[in-house]
């Protein structure tokens, strides 16, 4: 089993695009969303969603108005402010710790689980696809990034799948690091600005932190080209493989609108050709060819 | 006033907008960068930073004299941060949430707090205007703590512009949360669409005044405009597809400076947003 995470540090850069390009170039592969927060996958793949589960991200703290003698306590343990003075618990704030419901001497506080979200496994016209939803507002979207991976990874043993595609999130915190662990590589999909190449270097800073090999491409190459060169630069003195660039093309949205992905709308575009060339690149390194056991 | 700017997706131009819009006001301005994963305000204003201050996170420290293995801090920690094997006491800093519980709850007072550097605050002036931005240490998982010691920094009487995170959970709340304004940056694509309408559902939760810029605008399609007419919600300013926007960004300068033209409808979306705080229903206010 193999694993590549695209992403990209900076939002909008085109991982999305990309992931679903590259769908169309293995036969032997699931996709695997784990941009919980604003998955955008599903708008490319038409996904028949064949099993839904409700995620338990938690638990949150409720008082029993019965039962409180309005002692206090809460207030003065809660280190999230979420015990308001009316001794009402703001489940935005509620960080789920159950301090409050362990030490309440009423025990006044109820702590039921939360539903903070749902995963789906669906089929779609390139196999099977993992993804999910995370409820609005909610916490814990690192560990429904782990789910999903995890559950990618148990249909990948079952069904004897070569390759897991993964599509991850912006930025580098949680939900970032959650799905980067144990990945063969990430591809990481960057732009020729200054704010691409700012978070191009601390993505590769994290890949490094954990040890991940990483590689870079450069989306919208040409709109830039001393930006594009800066990246090729930045790549070479941080060990980035570089693995190619992908001109700017009007049919990135125009696939979108359409629900496709480039490859189906113009398989021989340059941008298309471009993807293909990458993705041979990126198959090609020796970080994506050790198969490790799922 | 504080005034986010927030999108839900990704790269729309939540960045453009904050930047563009503190350079406009030119003056009694605080822009405060919360995108402390990615922060890249810094990039385009150029400020001058005066002070940086650690974020520390408390995490628990054991008293091994004083512990009797009883696990009472493990039984309480719900993040796995601690751990009694036989007559050891294993902390798992990362894991933290710095909730308190196992020092709360340790009957043998064995439980301290030590620090955990999250990230760091920078503070700083452009010109006679206030620069303000967090920065996530790579490695870390933390951010609502150190948008939050942001947010404390916001001044009254002043226009506080904040630059949120992409997405719809835990950093992005925290960067709306007490603001007069969310402004949500969109691209008229299936995608910004999509991650627009989770945007508003997140702001309708918190019960926020808000309204749309669209960025890229000609690039894709009308979905966006349905939407914001369906759901009765203002477009305040539309920013062009133009390539020479897009260059203008990739080399982090500001539109204001190189297409001044563009300075007085950032000023307009500013006298929008203010008529729609003092009224959210005011008509003359971007709706179409």
């Amino acid at each position: 089993m193999r694993e590549l995470v695209i992403l990209s540090g900076k939002g909008g850069t085109g991982k999305t695009s990309i992931t679903a390009a590259f769908a169309s170039f293995s036969s032997n592969m699931i996709l695997c969303d784990a941009d919980v927060d604003a998955a955008d996958l599903h708008l490319l793949m038409a996904p028949d969603i064949q099993q839904k589960t409700d995620f338990q991200g938690g638990n949150v703290a409720v008082i029993n108005h019965d039962k409180c003698t309005s002692c206090g306590l809460c207030i003065e343990l809660c280190r999230f402010d979420a015990v308001k003075d009316n001794f009402i618990i703001d489940p935005i704030e509620c960080e789920g710790c159950g301090v409050c419901y362990d030490l309440c001497p009423e025990k006044a506080i109820d702590f039921p689980i939360k539903t903070c979200g749902e995963w789906y496994i669906s089929d779609t016209r390139f196999g099977t696809m993992v993804h999910a939803r995370l409820g609005i507002a909610q916490e814990n979207s690192g560990r429904l990034v782990a789910l999903v991976r995890q559950e990618a990874r148990k249909i990948v043993q079952k069904k004897n799948i070569d390759l897991i595609l993964t599509d991850g999130p912006p930025g580098i915190g949680c939900p970032v690091i959650a799905s980067m662990g144990q990945a063969n590589a990430i591809l990481i999909v960057s732009e020729p600005t200054v704010s691409g190449i700012h978070d191009l270097a601390r993505v590769g800073q994290l890949a490094d932190h954990f040890k991940i090999p990483a590689m870079v491409c450069v989306n919208k190459y040409d709109l830039n080209l001393d930006q594009t060169q800066a990246i090729k630069d930045l790549a070479k003195e941080k060990n980035i493989i570089f693995a190619g660039q992908i001109p700017f093309d009007k049919n990135f949205t125009e696939s979108m609108i359409q629900g496709k992905n480039i490859i189906e709308t113009d398989e021989n575009s340059q941008a298309s050709l471009a993807v293909r060339k990458i993705w041979e690149n990126v198959m090609a390194q020796p970080a994506m060819n050790i198969v490790r056991l799922a | 006033m504080i005034i986010s700017i927030a999108s839900g997706k990704g790269g729309t131009g939540k960045t453009t907008v904050a930047t563009n819009l503190a350079f406009s006001l030119g003056k009694n301005v605080q822009l405060m960068d919360c995108d402390v994963e990615e922060p890249n305000s810094h990039l385009f204003l150029n400020p001058e930073i005066k002070d940086k201050q650690a974020v520390i996170a408390p995490v628990p420290l054991i008293d091994e004299d004083k512990c009797t293995w009883c696990k009472k801090c493990m039984e309480i920690c719900r993040f796995g941060a601690i751990a009694v094997v036989g007559k050891k006491v294993i902390t798992f800093p990362d894991l933290c949430h710095s909730c308190g519980g196992c020092m709360a709850v340790c009957p043998e007072h064995a439980v301290s707090e030590g620090d955990r550097e999250l990230g760091d605050i920078e503070t700083g002036s452009i010109k006679e205007n206030l620069f303000v931005q967090g920065r996530l240490n790579v490695g870390q998982v933390m951010s609502p703590p150190i948008i939050k010691k942001i947010l404390t920094l916001a001044r009254d009487g002043m226009v506080n512009i904040i630059d949120a995170p992409p997405g719809t959970s835990c950093p992005v709340i925290a960067a709306m949360k007490g603001a007069d304004f969310v402004l949500l940056v969109t691209e008229p694509t299936p995608f910004g669409l999509h991650d627009l309408a989770l945007a508003v559902e997140t702001v309708k939760i918190l019960k926020i005044p808000h309204g749309i810029v669209i960025n890229r605008a000609g690039m894709g399609n009308d979905g966006v405009k349905e939407y914001a007419k369906k759901e009765g919600i203002p477009i305040l300013m539309e920013i062009p597809f133009d390539k020479k926007i897009a260059q203008v960004y990739s080399r982090g300068e500001l539109i204001v400076e190189k297409m001044p033209e563009y300075k007085d409808k950032f000023l307009d979306l500013f006298d929008h947003i203010n008529r729609l705080i003092k009224d959210p229903g005011d008509k003359g206010a971007g709706f179409k």
